[in-house]
């Protein structure tokens, strides 16, 4: 059964130095907060997986967190470039980071692999293009009822899975609403699993029965972290910070800028801070 | 009142979109030529963005691929390796809109790095959900401005294929889709050649000139037998793509 913890307990708990973890979100419910935490424990070698790292990572590898990443597309969506992600690639800076890189396509399946027990993912794709030559990872098979080859990549196992979700109830259930992106299958593919919610409630109340609801016999541990999604969002709670994520691209763009910022808001901050980013934004909206 | 390049590009692509088309969109230029095709004359045109919501409807164009909008304004909202396996390789998307860093004359699209992959002069966001799209979609758009950064003789990185070097190469792969059919740019309309899939200027945005388009292609460009000139932007393609792109401003919080 999942237990309730703090943040911090719960970094604690799921995240080890030199593990492999899984912070994952499309755009929507992506779980800074933790990300912040694993920046002020000061982890270390983790191997980061993500599909689309977005600033929770950028902010990771700037505070030299990650040994490699796996991943399918490093931008700052709508704005342009990762700069730390870029400057660990480019200039080996806070020091050299390891890639896998695949497409979403492969990530996608391959995390469905793993949340399925199964050692590796079969789709149609890398036909034609550069990737398989420079990631050993991405093989083939060839189908054995019409002999049509078809890409693989290994399953995604990682260590930890740490997302953010709208609720738990009180028995550990968690509920996730909206863009829900690979969340299920990250929690399902990971040997331990953190998740911080919005909101505590005694029941769901009333539900679409086909809502996305991860047991909580399915999940590690769950904090409480209101807004913990800033600036991505929690749907029906806060929008999207679309300025913040243009503002990044300036404060991201130089290491000192990113430093100070970084001083300001994750390691003088604690987990508490989310929440004035969630009312502010509520009430803009 | 006239068109900027940037708007003509939008708006060349908006015009080939119809009802009955069923678009994965990408973000940028692509959305919004979308979005101005449903605002327009395509009104029940179906758009799909790759982070799972079908048949949305925005009302301004999102910053990112899975805004709240997408999902608020959805028939259904998926999960992700749902979009990508039943949806996308499910062959149900008729066009896959691209962009990219660098294109070739065979359309390839390169987004992953300028320079060598284990040491990039510069290292670009990757391919996302590219490499599929342009493999699984029943064909493609491209939208890009020119320059000879972009348009060049030789990529560095093969993200998404298009023609690969010349016709039959995507059957060779046993590709049964028709990859890049259309390219627009800030100057004019690009088509592959039907005997080489080599890409040919079949029209030219008003007041755009041979030798600024070649300008703007690092390779020697050919031009179709018969070359047309784009019809001009309307008043009101003009007016709703401004409005959608105010409203969006505004709702990004960036000042109009």
């Amino acid at each position: 059964m999942a237990e309730f913890v703090s943040l911090a307990q719960g970094i604690e708990a799921v995240l080890s130095d030199g593990c492999s973890v899984a912070m994952e979100g499309f755009t929507h419910l992506i779980p800074h907060a933790a990300g912040h935490e694993t920046i002020r424990q000061g982890k270390r070698r983790l191997t980061l997986i993500r599909m689309t790292p977005d600033l929770i990572y950028d902010q990771l590898i700037g505070m030299a967190c990650a040994e490699k990443l796996i991943f399918s597309w490093g931008g700052n969506p709508g704005v342009g470039s990762l700069h730390r992600f870029r400057d660990a690639v480019e200039n080996g800076w806070p020091h050299k980071l390891e890639i896998e890189e695949h497409s979403h396509a492969a990530m996608a399946n391959a995390y469905e692999a793993g949340a399925a027990n199964l050692p590796f993912a079969v789709f149609r794709g890398y036909k034609g293009v550069d990737l398989p030559s420079v990631n050993p990872q991405i093989r083939s098979v060839t189908c054995p009822y019409t002999g049509e080859v078809l890409a693989t990549v290994p399953a995604i196992r990682p260590d930890a899975a740490i997302i953010h979700a709208l609720k738990a109830d009180r028995e550990g259930n968690v509920l996730l609403e909206g863009i829900v992106g690979v969340q299920k299958e990250a929690v399902l593919s990971a040997k331990r699993s953190l998740v911080t919610v919005e909101e505590i409630v005694d029941d769901f109340g009333p539900r679409n029965a086909n809502a996305v609801i991860l047991p909580s016999w399915a999940v590690t541990a769950i904090a409480h972290v209101p807004g913990g999604a800033y600036p991505s969002y929690a749907h029906g709670y806060y929008k999207r910070a679309n300025d913040f994520y243009i503002a990044w691209d300036k404060i991201a763009r130089e290491r000192d800028t990113f430093l100070a910022w970084i001083k300001d808001n994750v390691l003088d901050k604690g987990p508490d801070a989310f929440a004035g980013h969630a009312l502010a934004t509520r009430e803009a909206a | 009142m006239s068109a900027t390049p940037t708007e003509m590009m939008t708006i060349a692509a908006a015009r080939l979109l119809a009802n009955t088309d069923v678009c994965f969109v990408g973000i940028g230029a692509p959305s919004a030529a979308c979005n101005l095709a449903r605002l327009t004359h395509a009104p029940k045109i179906t758009l799909i963005y790759e982070s799972g919501t079908l048949s949305t409807r925005p009302t301004v164009l999102p910053l990112s691929i899975g805004d709240g909008e997408l999902c608020d304004t959805a028939l259904t909202t998926v999960a992700v390796p749902e979009m990508f396996r039943y949806w996308l390789q499910g062959a149900r998307i008729t066009i896959g809109f691209l962009g990219g860093a660098q294109i070739d004359r065979f359309a390839n699209l390169n987004t992953t790095v300028v320079g060598p992959y284990d040491a990039p002069k510069v290292r670009l966001p990757g391919g996302g959900g590219a490499p599929e799209i342009a493999s699984n979609c029943g064909q493609i758009f491209i939208t890009m401005a020119m320059g000879t950064r972009a348009f060049v003789e030789k990529l560095p990185f093969i993200t998404s294929f298009g023609h690969g070097k010349g016709k039959g190469d995507r059957a060779a792969l046993g590709l049964k889709t028709k990859g890049p059919t259309k390219i627009m740019t800030d100057l004019c309309v690009l088509e592959p050649d039907p005997e080489t899939a080599e890409l040919t200027v079949v029209s030219l945005h008003p007041g755009v000139s041979r030798e600024q388009v070649q300008a703007g292609c690092a390779w020697p460009l050919r031009f179709a037998a018969e070359v047309t000139e784009t019809p001009a932007a309307t008043a009101e393609e003009l007016s709703v793509l401004r409005d959608l792109h105010a409203r969006t401003r505004q709702a990004h919080g960036v000042a109009a």
